[in-house]
């Protein structure tokens, strides 16, 4: 049926603008510094346990149900705690690594994420469970009357817009501003950069807070739509937004929005149509995955690896 | 990334999650302790238990502690164990069957260990249930629920006890599954059914037995779906069903996942009521997207409406735990109780050694007790013989119990 397959297409597009937003962060830390940041999933955790510690600890009784203003503080601090961590992440994790041999930081980044995901367990009160998330946006569902009707809830389009809107600055910011060229000339070559000028810790630095902002804000709006959040939501969603990255070609941008889009629809279309139905749709973004890496080894949009000394 | 790298990443990825897996938190939790008079004269014996301590079911499973906590420190005041002291060893399982399997390894390769109240989810007393058979330790579980435990894998066909010392006081889904549909359909009128489960072995076995009543009474189930007992984003499945016109959704699983669940049916317009089994009756369930309305069967009476329980009731309260009993807190305490009267009688005034093992398992075998949640005595497969069930209704914040009853076949 017509509306049914439209409601899969339109849940596959708010989770994959979810995961793309996530994928930003792996594919830019891959793109400058070679890393696969498997604690990025964590960042995101943070985000959305720093922006429900602000709700249930920091804002005033007055302001929590009326969301224009509890949204942005939110989302600010949920972006905050997410740059804090990740930047801390990268100054007592991965600088002393530089250099090192790329097993060494991949390894650090598994420790890193086991860390951040313990710490909130124990430290975060009643964390050991799943907790309830606050209703940060306008409640309530739009059901398009279209044939059995297309339910949408606000928050939901509040994810896909935020998500798609935040992609594109990013895209414009690292396509046109000097600090963007900057990143892009340390993606491709780090020692000529360093020659014209470019501090690369800055540009490192910057970019590991980018993808952490991108990644609390997706925390937000993660914990504002499912109205729950958990200590394992980073790595689960986490291990989709890397398949992602890697899907849409890693170091690419608009390769992590078209990935994340493309696991969400297969994921959504995948359980609805596809035999075994809901209980094998993580099955089929993988197969996708493998089908697309068998062809295209660097993705959608990726360049084929250069070799580097 | 060369596909060499892909392999080696993701098996260390495979490596780390193990890994994550295998903290266990070692929780005495707070009680009134031993400071009684008896003779210990004989040394310590051991009561063990495994079940979520962290983790989402923690609120279950915490409540079991305490519970059985209750339970031995009352037997150590009451000296009803003559010439031992008993201590109490919980572990943490996180109700994954892996970290049972860890735990119960650790509980079965002490001696001291003479029995264990748990588990609490099947999946996880699958994994623990052999292990300690294989030592003679008995198990007593107040919320396993899956009939293969007892009876076996050919259970409605042809029942086999598969672990002589495993025994439950709580119902089986051959009962609950069934119990749920006559009240849903009988008595809510509900027609339509979607069914959902988390593909655990309590989730897909309650959906089952539940289904295969639900059609006897005429009821059409019009789907069966399946989602991750990690999944938060149900979009997927309630797109698939929301065509087929639902009355009523039936989940097996537990409330981490029915109560975000029941919330995103709400909020695609799905105001149908979301049943399930023991494993959403907690509080939790509503605070996670419950809502009003929601029903859910459970084994035994509710606490407070039985006059047996009034006392347990009372001295929980005494006892001053920093987290409620729960929904398996009466059935926990009857549980450790069955093991510690069964400990008195093997034991008598001898001393305990391997040989009274056996003693141990006969004795709990032929319980007859008076316990908090009625009459506790087990059948020839280990499966207790109270068959009371009730069941329950959101109402404002948590569930309140709506009718109680024995099921009487179908």
């Amino acid at each position: 049926m017509l509306s049914t397959l439209l409601s899969q297409i339109i849940n596959g597009l708010v989770l994959g603008s979810l995961i793309g937003l996530i994928a930003l962060g792996y594919t830019m830390v891959y793109g400058i510094v070679q890393l696969i940041n498997f604690a990025h999933g964590e960042i995101f955790m943070v985000g959305a346990y720093g922006g429900l510690a602000m709700f249930s600890y920091l804002l005033p009784t007055a302001l929590k149900n009326q969301w224009y203003f509890a949204l942005p503080i939110l989302l600010i601090a949920g972006a905050a705690v997410s740059v804090l961590v990740a930047v801390a992440m990268e100054r007592l994790a991965y600088r002393p690594l530089r250099g090192a041999p790329r097993l060494a930081p991949l390894i650090t980044a598994l420790g890193v994420s086991v860390a951040l995901q313990e710490a909130v367990r124990v430290f975060y009160p009643n964390a050991t469970a799943a907790l309830p998330f606050p209703n940060i946006f306008v409640p309530g569902t739009l059901i398009i009357p279209f044939g059995d009707g297309i339910p949408i809830r606000y928050s939901a389009m509040l994810l896909v817009v935020v998500s798609l809107a935040l992609a594109f600055a990013l895209n414009s910011f690292v396509e046109r501003s000097r600090m963007g060229r900057a990143m892009r000339a340390t993606a491709q070559d780090p020692d000529v950069a360093r020659l014209m000028g470019v501090d690369p810790d800055r540009v490192i630095v910057l970019t590991f807070a980018l993808g952490g902002a991108l990644a609390g804000v997706g925390g937000i709006l993660y914990g504002g739509l499912y109205n729950t959040v958990n200590i394992d939501m980073g790595f689960q969603n986490g291990i989709f937004a890397f398949t992602a990255a890697v899907l849409g070609g890693i170091g690419s941008i608009r390769g992590a929005i078209v990935g994340g889009l493309a696991i969400g629809l297969v994921k959504a279309l995948g359980g609805q149509y596809l035999p075994g139905g809901t209980a094998y749709d993580y099955v089929w973004i993988f197969v996708v995955l493998i089908v697309v890496l068998v062809f295209r080894p660097q993705g959608f949009f990726g360049e084929t690896e250069r070799v580097r000394a | 990334m060369t596909r060499r790298r892909t392999i080696v990443t993701a098996a260390i990825l495979a490596g780390a999650l193990g890994l994550t897996a295998c903290g266990t938190n070692r929780n005495e939790g707070a009680g009134t302790g031993g400071g009684s008079s008896c003779d210990t004269s004989k040394g310590t014996l051991v009561i063990g238990m495994v079940a979520p301590l962290s983790g989402s079911l923690s609120a279950l499973g915490l409540g079991m502690r305490n519970s059985t906590k209750l339970a031995v420190d009352q037997a150590n005041q009451k000296c009803t164990v003559k010439g031992y002291k008993i201590d109490f060893q919980p572990e943490d399982d996180q109700a994954t069957a892996q970290i049972a399997g860890q735990a119960a390894t650790k509980l079965s390769s002490d001696p001291n260990v003479v029995g264990v109240v748990g588990t609490l989810n099947s999946s996880t007393a699958q994994t623990v249930a052999p292990i300690l058979d294989a030592k003679k330790i008995v198990m007593v579980s107040p919320a396993n629920t899956n009939p293969t435990l007892t009876l076996g894998q050919a259970a409605t066909t042809a029942p086999a006890r598969p672990f002589k010392t495993y025994f439950r006081v709580a119902t089986t889904d051959l009962v609950q599954g069934p119990f749920g549909a006559q009240y849903l359909i009988q008595k809510a009128g509900k027609k339509n059914i979607a069914v959902i489960n988390d593909g655990k072995t309590y989730g897909a076995g309650l959906a089952a037995t539940f289904s295969a009543e639900a059609t006897k009474l005429g009821a059409k189930v019009v789907a069966q779906e399946r989602v991750g007992e990690k999944d938060t984003d149900f979009s997927g499945v309630i797109a698939k069903i929301r065509p087929l016109n639902p009355d009523a959704v039936y989940y097996g699983g537990e409330y981490p996942v029915a109560g975000p669940l029941s919330a995103q049916l709400a909020g695609a317009g799905l105001n149908i009521p979301l049943m399930g089994g023991d494993g959403i009756v907690d509080k939790q369930f509503v605070a996670l997207g419950g809502r009003v309305g929601d029903l859910a069967t459970n084994v035994g009476a509710p606490a407070d409406q039985l006059p047996s329980a009034a006392t347990f009731i009372s001295d929980y309260k005494a006892a001053n735990f920093a987290e409620e009993f729960s929904a398996y807190g009466v059935l926990t305490y009857d549980a450790a109780n069955v093991i510690i009267n069964g400990l008195a009688t093997a034991v008598g005034t001898g001393t305990f050694d391997d040989s009274k093992r056996q003693a141990l398992i006969d004795a709990v075998q032929a319980t007859k007790l008076d316990g908090a949640s009625g009459a506790v005595a087990f059948d020839q497969y280990g499966d207790t013989t109270n068959k009371v069930l009730t069941v329950y209704g959101v109402k404002g914040d948590n569930f309140a119990p709506i009718e109680t009853g024995t099921f009487s076949g179908s």
